[in-house]
């Protein structure tokens, strides 16, 4: 149990009871009244339950139906009570979705809402990317889109700004003392200091670690299990930096700190590496990534995560901690066998370093839908060329394997050779050693094999600079 | 005039700031109970024992009941009785409910649900039509069969035949709202139940059947619905039925909501279907014989299985006039879930089926398929009937005096203007153009493809079950003026009550809203149909129309008597009323009314006319009138990997006179995406179990917000309907759904560009990349 407090809808709310695992939405719903947030699918996959999140680090958009009360200590949420002013008059985006028909049924409308309102504080106007978590089964979206570029030059009520770094300091109660209060069932650790909480997790190693809770909302939502002791670890700020190491040369490196959310990484991505910031693009939705970090995907060990691919092709190292010991290796080596990481109790990925160039990468993704899928296949490429030839490869997977993991026997018949499609279509072989692929909902095993091996063919065509991807092409 | 205008859904202010309260956010007293159903693992098997102990001591737990303590069970179907409520002795498919948990809160009932012991006798499954058929496990005695003309002979003597079997998917509704009811215990045993239905009066019959109550004793409110799409015609039964026990039980108010994965797990879909076909045709691509089989999944029981397999043979035809035609339709009993509703009711399965048939025939012929659907084209309404000599092979001439073209079930087809319509399209979406400029472009592109399909709709207009073609409505003018409406038609986010009240306050002159909206009632209107076959608007309008008019006449009569004037030189407009010189308030003109003891309230009743219809026979005139529009569209694939997307979109829809063009242009894009995602993305996965893998948006998965066209151009056709319907207008929720056909076809297109011709696409549905590139795979040759 947790004493928590934030701002709702402005207003100071100090919850002193808070199970660890009480979702935002059902406490909205079932505590507070406030019915315009809505379940519709209980997983972060709909979006009818989309709030605005504002911290010291701005406002963003979250899915509260696993989004978890102790993670709003210190915030400030509005809800779509929240969003139209006080005295009743509708935000822009309330009145364009009006004028422009963009609610039937309206169910999934306050989570359309929100998010509209939320890219719109934000100056965002790439609305299918600020939209791609809001599911609308009436309108078939394009009033809705109509309503928010309608929206996008109108001023910015004046009160959703609400939240100063000093106000949320002040409704925040400090996490860092309440750790091993003892709960009923599960004490909470909300810690702020990152040696304290290395130091703690390794006295307490059969703790649950919750950054963004997108997976372990859904362990507690579907499949009502007992997290135990949990963690909250959105209060470590030194988690959440990327560092620039080097001096713009080109063995510069990246340092990520395991805290950093998808979406941060996406925008540190953009510049330097175009082609993995694509596929960030469509990691989850813009609520997903907001509340989702780099060190929760590497650390979860799916095997159909789309961070780890990218990052072993890029030649990312990983940083492991255990309360004063720190250890590193090699991405690829973490990922023992399906969900089995080379972790040891008490010990934590603290982040991830990568170069700064790689501008032979490319990642592809594959999936039924382009948006807000899970990857039936995430193939990423990284080759060293010498005059036309291949010198270095490092070609990694996601979906292909009970683990992230790289295509060895391809990337060693590839090494030698020119990159070209002839080439690459020879591989196949090669990928057939490397991979035995599943069947499941997303894809059959066939498919996959013969559609991973035909990424390598896509990768010859793109460093080509031949037109390789459908979303690139316009009537 | 206020029917016509584009005014935005009277709901969306309370939509956009999350007022707009649907069940689940109706507060009920702290002592409302919570349900959950507790499901088979299982998809066939007798059930031999049941130990539900440890869902009774589960924390929050009031109450656990199963068949054992349900000896009457009550039952969910809304046809042939055959879904009781809780699994009796067996299961019949993965996910049906067995036991029912009563508890303190929505949670403790989930979590107690999961905590049953129940053991099995597995029985083999039949999960796929083909396993079906083979153990001849169908519904009804035998195949459904209509024939007119000879088509076997014809397609032995055609010139050419092309012949092919088509699987086509099914679709999980995935309405936003999930299933939701609340019962609220009454005085006297009766009982008050919100549901989430588009289906009232069923809910009610259902509710009473259960409790043994008369129907009269049992009230069905439902304010709105978070989306239905046919879902929430019957499926909702279940959920209001065990609410009412538990509320029964124990005197408290019972609420209930699937969590999505439940929801997913136990209700129905879109029937799927593998559909062979049969087609003998001339060097234009004439259709001269054709055979079709479907090969329908209906599921484990009944539901609305047998019309949705009708109306899957009667749009078999769409817009071509078929000389010689069978269609034989196998209704198939399945360890599935019961397959139900969904916009188009079959509609759109049967239409899948002829589009593609000509777009098989026109890849034989390498011809432009538009230049085929054109040569197979029902005549002209335009063109005079009786002009042409009557069908030789129609052997409803006596019905068809005028001479029009006849359908295969013999309905003379009056109103057809498929042409007119595709040649606008084909015009303002620069069709021919454009179609050029793919060939140039896929001749300059090696990895990507684009293909480009126009197709048409025709849709047949009016419940296949005549009887349920009638309405009601209740209109009340209070003394103040202010007007409240209420009628069968539910809303579920079309727009029905916004159209209702458009034409409602158009009878007396007033702006729409000045006529309150009030939440479908059975104590109101009773004896509804459910909300479905895109009938809303034109049964619930007329009969909105009926009732409204009734009052003004009276309260036309009384001015018209007082100022010595004709009742109908009494004129309603612009919110006053005027007669012989004078010039009231419409509030003035109801208090006159009301002190001169007029009654101001009036029910309305309306009945289609016109329609008659065998279904056994498969002969009549099912149907009022044709819907009809056309849709051009764009798309690209990746010929590595399958992935696809659509470019463009244009349509041009016929809705008659739009009661509301604002809304008709809402439905006709949602149904157009909804379509779309039908044959796309939208892949339910059964694994060899009979376990649905799909059951949640994290794998199943609509469109989303990029998925719509980048370019999209829906424009209204704007004509008159040539029936006498509410305001001329034309029912629009579903035919535009079959819109969506067009981006299927644009696919098989893309693929078909990727080989030399010789070798057919034959793109099942849906077209998820993985389907896209076996196809490409398969016309290059290499399989």
């Amino acid at each position: 149990m947790a004493d928590i407090a934030f701002l709702l809808n402005g207003a100071p709310v100090r919850i002193a009871d808070a199970a660890p695992t009480r979702t935002l939405l059902d406490w909205l719903r079932e505590d507070r009244g406030l019915t315009g947030t809505k379940e519709g699918c209980n997983e972060g996959d709909c979006g009818a339950c989309t709030v605005m999140v504002t911290d010291g680090r701005g406002a963003r958009a979250l899915n509260a139906c696993i989004l978890f009360l102790p993670q709003l200590d210190g915030r400030a949420v509005r809800s779509i009570e929240g969003i139209a002013a006080p005295d009743g008059t509708l935000h822009p985006v309330q009145q364009a979705m009006i004028d422009h028909h963009g609610s039937q049924c309206g169910f999934c409308t306050p989570g359309f809402v929100v998010s509209m309102a939320t890219a719109h504080l934000n100056g965002r106007t790439d609305h299918d990317d600020a939209l791609a978590g809001n599911l609308c089964r009436c309108t078939g979206y394009a009033p809705i889109v109509r309503a928010a570029r309608a929206a996008e030059t109108a001023p910015v009520p004046p009160h959703l700004h609400d939240a100063p770094a000093f106000i949320l300091a002040e409704v925040s109660s400090g996490g860092e003392a309440r750790e091993g209060r003892g709960g009923q069932t599960a004490p909470l650790s909300a810690p702020r200091d990152l040696d304290a909480f290395a130091d703690w997790y390794a006295a307490n190693p059969d703790a649950t670690l919750i950054a963004g809770a997108t997976d372990v909302g859904l362990w507690v939502n579907k499949d009502f299990r007992d997290l135990g002791t949990v963690a909250f670890l959105g209060g470590l700020t030194d988690l959440q930096r990327i560092d620039h190491h080097g001096t713009g040369g080109r063995g510069d490196t990246l340092r990520i700190g395991a805290g950093v959310t998808v979406a941060d990484l996406l925008t540190a991505m953009r510049p330097l590496h175009p082609s993995f910031a694509e596929l960030l693009r469509r990691y989850g939705s813009d609520q997903v990534r907001n509340a989702a970090t780099i060190g929760g995907n590497i650390a979860n060990g799916s095997p159909i995560g789309d961070g780890p691919p990218a990052l072993i092709a890029i030649g990312a190292t990983l940083h492991l901690r255990q309360g004063a010991a720190r250890r590193e290796m090699p991405l690829e080596d973490f990922f023992l066998d399906y969900r089995r990481q080379d972790r040891r109790p008490g010990e934590f990925v603290e982040a991830v370093t990568i170069p700064a160039a790689a501008p032979a990468l490319r990642c592809y993704k594959l999936s039924k839908r382009f948006d807000q899928d899970i990857s039936a296949v995430c193939g990423c490429f990284n080759v060293t060329l010498d005059g036309g030839v291949v010198t270095a490869a490092r070609i990694a997977f996601g979906g292909m394997a009970g683990t992230p993991k790289r295509a060895a026997a391809v990337e060693v018949a590839l090494v030698g050779q020119p990159l070209t499609p002839a080439v690459a279509a020879a591989l196949k072989p090669a990928f057939a050693e490397d991979f035995t692929p599943l069947s499941d909902m997303r894809a059959s095993a066939a498919y996959r094999l013969e559609a991973a091996a035909n990424m390598a063919i896509r990768y010859a065509h793109d460093m080509a600079g031949t037109p390789v991807s459908v979303l690139g092409v316009r009537a | 005039m206020t029917a016509g205008r584009a005014l935005p859904h009277d709901a969306a202010p309370l939509h956009v700031t999350g007022q707009a309260r649907y069940i689940d956010d109706v507060p009920s007293p702290g002592t409302a109970l919570h349900l959950a159903f507790g499901l088979s693992t299982i998809a066939h098997g007798a059930i031999t024992g049941m130990d539900l102990s440890a869902v009774r001591a589960a924390p929050g737990v009031v109450a656990v009941l199963s068949a054992d303590d349900l000896p009457d069970m009550p039952d969910c179907s809304p046809s042939a009785h055959d879904e009781p409520l809780l699994a009796v002795g067996a299961v019949h498919y993965l996910g049906q409910p067995v036991f029912l948990v009563i508890a303190e809160s929505h949670l403790a009932a989930r979590r107690a649900a999961r905590l049953g012991k129940i053991t099995y006798v597995e029985r083999p499954a039949i999960l796929t039509v083909d396993e079906a058929l083979a153990a001849n496990s169908r519904f009804e005695s035998g195949p459904v069969v209509w024939a007119r003309g000879d088509a076997a002979s014809a397609i032995a003597a055609a010139p050419h035949v092309v012949e092919g079997r088509m699987e086509v998917g099914g679709q999980e509704h995935f309405y936003l709202e999930g299933q939701v009811a609340l019962a609220l215990p009454q005085e006297g045993g009766d009982m008050v139940v919100m549901s989430s239905t588009q289906h009232p009066t069923e809910v009610q019959h259902k509710v009473a059947h259960a409790l043994h109550l008369p129907m009269s004793a049992v009230r069905v409110e439902v304010r709105r619905m978070g989306g239905g799409f046919g879902g929430k015609e019957s499926q909702g039964n279940a959920l209001a039925i065990a609410c009412a026990l538990a509320a029964r039980a124990t005197g408290r108010p019972a609420r209930m909501r699937y969590d999505r994965d439940d929801d997913m797990m136990i209700t129905g879909k879109r029937h799927d279907l593998a559909i062979l076909y049969r087609a003998g045709f001339d060097g234009a691509g004439r259709l001269l014989g054709l055979e079709f089989t479907h090969l329908v999944r209906c599921g484990w029981s009944q539901d609305l299985s047998l019309p949705v397999a009708d109306r899957a043979m009667l749009h078999a035809d769409n817009c071509y006039h078929l000389p010689a035609v069978r269609i034989e339709s196998h209704r198939l009993r399945t360890n599935t879930q019961s397959a139900t509703a969904f916009r188009g009711f079959g509609g759109p399965q049967g239409m899948v089926g002829i589009e593609r048939v000509i777009d098989h025939v026109a890849h034989a012929l390498k011809r432009d398929p538009l230049e085929v659907r054109r040569a197979n084209f029902y005549r002209a309404a335009a063109e005079r009937p009786g002009v042409s000599p009557p069908d030789p092979q129609d052997i409803s001439a006596k019905m068809n005096e005028g001479g029009y073209q006849t359908t295969h079930y013999h309905m003379p087809v009056e109103d057809f203007i498929g042409h007119e319509i595709v040649a606008a399209l084909e015009a303002s979406a620069d069709y021919r153009a454009r179609r050029a400029a793919v060939a140039v472009w896929n001749a300059a592109n090696g990895v990507l493809k684009k293909g480009i399909a126009l197709t048409p709709v025709k849709f047949g207009i009016s419940f296949t079950l005549t009887w349920l073609n009638q309405a009601g409505a209740l209109v009340h003018v209070y003394q103040d003026g202010s007007v409240a409406l209420n009628h069968g038609g539910t809303e579920m986010g079309q727009g029905l009550f916004q159209k209702v009240a458009q034409v409602a306050a158009g009878v007396f002159g007033l702006e729409a809203d000045a006529v309150k909206i009030t939440a479908t009632d059975t104590a109101k209107v009773p004896n509804t149909s459910a909300t479905a076959a895109s009938s809303g608007a034109d049964l619930n309008g007329m009969a909105a129309r009926v009732a409204a008019e009734a009052i003004r006449d009276r309260m036309a009569d009384h001015l018209a008597e007082r100022h010595q004037a004709r009742a109908a030189d009494v004129v309603f407009a612009g919110g006053r009323v005027r007669v012989a010189g004078a010039d009231y308030s419409f509030a003035e003109a109801a208090a006159m009314a009301y002190q001169a003891r007029v009654s101001l309230s009036s029910t309305g009743f309306y009945r289609t006319p016109r329609i008659v219809w065998d279904r056994i026979r498969g002969t009549g005139r099912p149907f009022f009138y044709f819907a009809y529009g056309a849709a051009v569209t764009e798309v690209v694939i990746d010929t590595l990997t399958g992935e696809n997307r659509i470019l463009r979109t244009d349509i041009l829809h016929d809705t008659g006179t739009s009661l509301n063009p604002a809304i008709d242009i809402g439905q006709i894009e949602g149904a157009y995406v909804q379509g779309a995602g039908w044959l796309t993305t939208e892949e339910l996965v059964w694994d060899g179990k009979g376990r649905l893998a799909t059951h949640a948006p994290s794998t199943y998965k609509i469109p989303a917000c990029s998925d719509r066209p980048e370019v999209f151009n829906v424009t209204l056709w704007g004509r008159e309907n040539r029936e006498d319907t509410v305001g001329k207008s034309k029912a629009v929720g579903e035919p535009p759904f079959m819109l969506g056909i067009s981006a299927l076809m644009a696919l098989s297109d893309a693929v078909a560009a990727c080989g030399d011709g010789s070798v057919y696409p034959a793109l099942d549905a849906p077209a998820t990349p993985e389907r896209v590139l076996m196809a490409v795979k398969r016309v290059r040759g290499d399989v």
